[in-house]
């Protein structure tokens, strides 16, 4: 049985807002096993970059308790837990590949050597080899991504936030990211908390999907996606592809994500 | 920018104003001029054609508003003519302020970059010292600058750091704005990424901060330099210095030198011109080096 690695137990977070407070997650519980691919699923509103954040103690809950490795959040990001990647590249315009791979590795202090050691291997994995001394704005969105995840793994985190990575990209970028993203995964057994607002992607992506609902936001459903290793984009137009989407769906017309 | 294009987009419409500028410059000289003139032909008993009198308010010895031709030659005389070190050379003058200047710019940026960070980083500065930041600009330069001079000339120093210090009051105003501007620019999201690989301060001053504020910090020098050389300028005029453009511009006034002052001052815009346009140079190669985009 792997083990839990991030354990959420009633979570609550409100944010005050000139308008009043903003109840942006309930009564959250929610276990992740090492190793595990989960989508947060749900429209905008859903509080799913918010629990996101949570882990990465980017917002702090008001009630409930999270841990994330058997730490707090907050010493989890010191202990460098994770890797996280947001929905734009947010590359440092003044840097260049390399360097904005590097500056990870730059906080931690690591030593030269290393640093560029990390840097090739990492910028190999998404293929982005040759493109070291470019700058950001010399590459597309798609690659710009690409480099910030790499910029990521470069930490060699044991588990990966991605936060909409790839929801700014048009859909053929998208699919061929989706596709490199699960050979990264099946290759580095990462522990990864995807979320997005696409449910081919997440269905696609997952071992399981988390469907949360808007308003206050809350987890609605839980649904068990493995489609076994090994799996290309073909396998979208399969029975068993089409009928785990339909239920995502399902759930998240129930959870009211469908209402004006 | 192409040859071409350097001459359609710079050097046509630049000059083109500076025309204007020389025409109007020539007509004002006249209409300044001929009374005087008027006035002495007549206690002279001279009788001249049109010409004539159009010509002579263009050459008298003490115009009350000199031509631009005898602007030129006084500074074509007292530039190429003689030894840049000699006393009446406008070289050695204008090398007397650019000193200061430069020096009261160096310490006015590192007064600036200074007060900067602290005020982004110390909420309580960022409260109380701003206000005060502004209100020292309020103070009209011309009142300060001679209590600075006698207050530092009491306590036995003279020469080229009062000045200087006039020049630094003027100059770490721009500076401290913008590096504060500067050193605020980088966005949320820049900022929560530098939190999840938990960067200590100095670090995300150092790989964030400080970078993002480097256009700022050019914009800003621009603004500050040309302010350090009036502050040094204005430095040399309560002082009854012997030396520098100030000098140049409070002995022409004091024996009616109105072309003397005239020069002095295109000398003392020349000199700006450079300043700015070196500090301008640096920031388009700092940028470049940076990665920015070629526009």
């Amino acid at each position: 049985m792997p083990e839990t690695v991030i354990s959420a137990r009633n979570l609550d977070l409100t944010f005050e807002t000139n308008d009043g407070p903003v109840h942006a997650l309930k009564d959250i519980t929610l276990d992740i096993a090492e190793g595990e691919f989960i989508s947060l699923i749900g429209p905008s509103g859903c509080g799913k970059t918010t629990l996101l954040r949570v882990i990465a103690d980017l917002e702090k809950p008001t009630g409930g308790t999270m841990s994330v490795n058997g730490m707090t959040p907050g010493q989890a990001r010191l202990a460098r837990a994770y890797g996280y990647v947001f929905q734009q590249a947010a590359l440092l315009p003044w840097r260049t590949i390399e360097k904005n791979v590097g500056l990870p590795l730059e906080v931690m202090g690591l030593d030269a050597a290393t640093r560029k050691s990390r840097i090739a291997s990492n910028l190999e994995l998404v293929n982005l080899a040759g493109f070291e001394k470019k700058f950001p704005w010399q590459l597309s969105g798609g690659m710009q991504q690409r480099a910030s995840i790499a910029r990521a793994l470069a930490v060699e985190p044991a588990m990966l936030l991605m936060d909409e990575p790839f929801g700014a990209l048009d859909e053929i970028v998208r699919d061929h990211l989706n596709e490199q993203l699960l050979k990264l995964w099946a290759k580095t057994k990462k522990t990864v908390v995807f979320v997005t607002h696409s449910i081919p992607e997440a269905v696609f992506l997952s071992t399981r999907i988390v469907v949360m609902s808007p308003r206050p936001g809350r987890i609605h459903e839980i649904i068990e996606c493995d489609l076994g290793a090994d799996r290309s984009l073909d396998i979208r137009e399969t029975p068993e592809f089409l009928k785990i989407a339909h239920q995502v769906r399902e759930g998240l017309k129930a959870g009211h994500s469908y209402d004006e | 920018m192409s040859e071409r294009g350097f001459i359609q987009d710079r050097l046509v419409p630049v000059g083109s104003i500076l025309m204007v500028i020389l025409v109007i410059w020539y007509i004002a000289a006249y209409a300044m001029n001929a009374p005087f003139q008027r006035d002495f032909d007549r206690r002279t008993d001279v009788t001249r054609t049109g010409t004539e009198f159009l010509l002579a308010t263009m050459s008298q010895p003490k115009p009350t508003m000199p031509a631009p031709h005898q602007v030129a030659e006084n500074l074509w005389k007292n530039t190429l003519t003689v030894k840049p070190w000699s006393k009446r050379s406008l070289v050695y003058h204008s090398w007397i302020t650019l000193s200061a200047t430069l020096l009261g710019f160096a310490m006015g940026t590192a007064l600036g970059v200074a007060i900067a960070i602290g005020i982004v980083h110390i909420p309580a500065l960022d409260r109380s010292l701003l206000p005060w930041i502004i209100t020292s600009q309020t103070i009209p330069i011309l009142a300060v600058a001679p209590m600075i001079i006698v207050l530092l000339s009491a306590i036995g120093v003279t020469g080229l750091l009062p000045k200087a210090l006039i020049s630094t009051y003027l100059s770490f105003f721009p500076v401290a704005v913008g590096m504060v501007k500067g050193l605020r620019s980088p966005d949320i999201l820049h900022l929560d990424l530098m939190r999840t690989y938990s960067a200590t301060k100095l670090q995300l001053l150092w790989k964030l901060r400080i970078p993002a504020s480097v256009p700022f910090f050019f914009t800003s020098m621009k603004v500050a330099i040309a302010a350090s050389l009036i502050g040094a300028i204005v430095g040399e005029l309560p002082t009854g210095a012997v030396a520098g453009i100030g000098s140049k511009l409070l002995a022409g006034s004091y024996y009616s030198q109105t072309i003397d002052i005239f020069a002095a001052l295109i000398a003392g815009s020349i000199v700006a011109i450079m300043l700015v346009s070196f500090v301008d140079i640096l920031g388009r190669f700092v940028n470049a080096r940076m990665g920015a985009k070629q526009s």
